[in-house]
């Protein structure tokens, strides 16, 4: 599968403009005939919106549309999957979501999944959660690729929200994120970045699964946006990664044997299935089982 | 018997080295951001002191905007250091940026005539007050943005004068504490002289940071990283410093929240601004 990540710093609250540059990259991307294409996190809207979330989040159905429509304009003749991060307004609920799409297709765009970011960061520089409401699944659908999950960012940061997608089958884990650059004594680039990697590969390797990451870039009120778009192979190796700072796009071939031979070699998830119900039915792990159980 | 090799981990201090290179590009990539892409505004204007946190900032702004863009005003008082005004100079002819000076004097002392009461303390505020007054005229002058000089450790000891020195709607180097100030502003190859020489307000003659703040920046920042990283008093000590000086910088830090804020407004809707009605800046 030929897949590209799109780095770049959408115009705060100004979805228009954002399209535009999603037609920009399709554009670009036209004669390598990608078959996915991923945006990070609100992209459509930047990530710092505070009240404005209420103004300028929008309804699956609209951002299915729109994203066709800037696919269709730019490539006419061909379908792809796009993933792109953006603010949903579910009937006056509002979620930070990403979209799995598929644009081109005859009968107008289709909704593979929409996933709802878990982990709203509400600490220090965050503050997502008094303006949103977090999902409450992570789900595993069917791709081109094979078994595919989306994480949003923090998602991505909880071992297990990785494990868990792991043992639902997925094989390609799509991360976008928002990420502001923070620590300024790395050796080559933001110790954020090097942690973003660090934990990244980790999954990739512990799980056998490819990890593809695009991150937003561009400065919000101060907040630089540290971009880092990368993407890690099953055995947990870097494949390609962008800077903290340029508008650009990360090309990456996914090869589906190469999830079979990492998994062969290092059998990490296929022991933790086997292992897994000791570990999970461990009634001194703190998580209701039945309603009338402390938590 | 054969004695076990002993690694024994110190206690541990967060650092505060910085890599400058990264910081430099970071920094220049924030003030091409805030002034060309938000704000479509191409030049940028400083209060040049002669000291070296409007020198750093200077050297940032000429290399993100090139230093036909960079506009520095100096603005002495009668009782300026004539080094201050040499030091500036020499940070203009070093980095070819335009360089004016627009005398304060007159302005101050014609206010002061009607405070003849007015102390050091007064006075030094009358005067940071003014420079900010010519330099945002000076800024509409020229299409040009006034771009902040503060830096962490004053901004978080209140050694500034509040809706003075902090009013400049960007500020590069706010989140940099003094020491990496210096780091910084060395590896940028700011002259020596302004490097080197005893940090200085220069509102009164012979005044010095230090000798103001009563603790070496070295060890107010090491002591205001640990602050900031919710370290109490006993564990700051533990770590090497002195009682008093903990004390002294945990009570400047206190007794300034109110500096780092907009003024306190009475709320009295649910539509209050900033409170309820939450907009970011760039939005």
């Amino acid at each position: 599968m030929n897949a590209a990540l799109v780095q770049f710093k959408p115009r705060k609250g100004d979805v228009d403009a954002n399209l535009a540059a999603m037609r920009d990259a399709f554009a670009q991307l036209a004669g390598d005939q990608p078959e996915l294409v991923v945006f990070p996190e609100a992209s459509l809207t930047g990530y710092f919106l505070e009240g404005g979330v209420y103004e300028l989040a929008l309804n699956v159905p609209d951002v299915a549309r729109r994203i066709d429509e800037t696919w269709r304009a730019a490539v006419p003749d061909r379908a792809c999957d796009v993933v792109a991060g953006f603010y949903e307004n579910a009937d006056g609920t509002f979620h930070n979501s990403a979209i799995y799409l598929r644009c081109g297709e005859p009968g107008g765009p289709r909704v593979v999944h929409v996933h709802r970011k878990m982990f709203l960061p509400t600490y220090g520089v965050f503050d997502e959660e008094r303006f949103l409401t977090r999902g409450r699944r992570l789900s595993v659908f069917e791709t081109a690729f094979g078994k595919t999950a989306m994480l949003i960012c923090e998602d991505a940061w909880h071992a297990l929200a990785t494990t868990v997608a792991a043992l639902k089958g997925a094989r390609l884990l799509i991360v976008p994120s928002a990420s502001p650059g923070r620590g300024l004594c790395g050796e080559n680039e933001l110790e954020s970045n090097t942690r973003w990697k660090s934990i990244l590969a980790a999954a990739a390797a512990e799980h056998g699964v490819y990890v593809v990451y695009a991150g937003l870039t561009g400065f919000e009120g101060g907040k630089g946006m540290s971009g880092g778009t990368c993407a890690f192979s099953p055995r947990g190796d870097l494949l390609a990664s962008a800077g903290p700072l340029e508008r650009c796009i990360v090309k990456i071939r996914l090869d589906e044997e190469e999830v079979d031979l990492a998994r062969a070699t290092i059998p990490l998830l296929g022991d933790l299935n086997a292992v897994l119900p000791d570990l999970w039915l461990d009634p001194e792990i703190p998580v209701m089982r039945r309603l009338e159980d402390d938590a | 018997m054969t004695a076990f090799a002993v690694v024994d981990a110190p206690l541990d201090e967060p650092s505060l080295r910085i890599n400058p290179a990264l910081t430099a590009a970071w920094l220049e990539a924030f003030l091409r951001d805030e002034l060309i892409e938000r704000r479509a505004i191409g030049r940028a204007i400083i209060g040049l002191s002669g000291g070296i946190d409007s020198a750093l900032v200077a050297y940032l702004c000429a290399r993100a905007l090139g230093p036909e863009n960079v506009y520095a005003i100096r603005m002495p008082y009668k009782s300026s250091s004539p080094s201050s005004l040499s030091d500036a100079q020499c940070v203009i002819d070093a980095l070819g940026i335009h360089g004016e000076t627009v005398e304060i004097t007159d302005a101050v002392d014609g206010y002061l005539k009607h405070a003849p009461d007015a102390d050091a303390r007064r006075k030094g505020n009358v005067m940071a007050r003014m420079r900010m007054l010519v330099l945002f005229d000076q800024s509409a002058r020229r299409d040009a943005l006034p771009i902040g000089t503060g830096n962490k450790t004053e901004r978080l000891m209140g050694y500034f004068t509040w809706h003075a020195d902090d009013t400049p709607p960007v500020n590069p180097i706010g989140d940099l504490f003094k020491t990496q100030v210096w780091a910084l502003a060395r590896f940028l190859g700011v002259p020596n002289e302004v490097v080197d020489k005893p940090p200085s307000a220069d509102l009164e003659a012979n005044q010095t940071d230090e000798g103001d703040l009563g603790v070496t920046y070295a060890n107010a920042d090491r002591i205001l990283n640990l602050i900031l990283l919710g370290y109490r008093d006993a564990a700051i000590v533990a770590r090497g410093h002195d009682p008093d000086e903990v004390r002294l910088v945990r009570r400047r830090v206190d007794g300034t929240h109110w500096k780092r804020h907009l003024p306190t407004t009475a709320l009295v809707s649910s539509t209050a601004i900033n409170e309820f009605y939450l907009r970011p800046v760039d939005y």
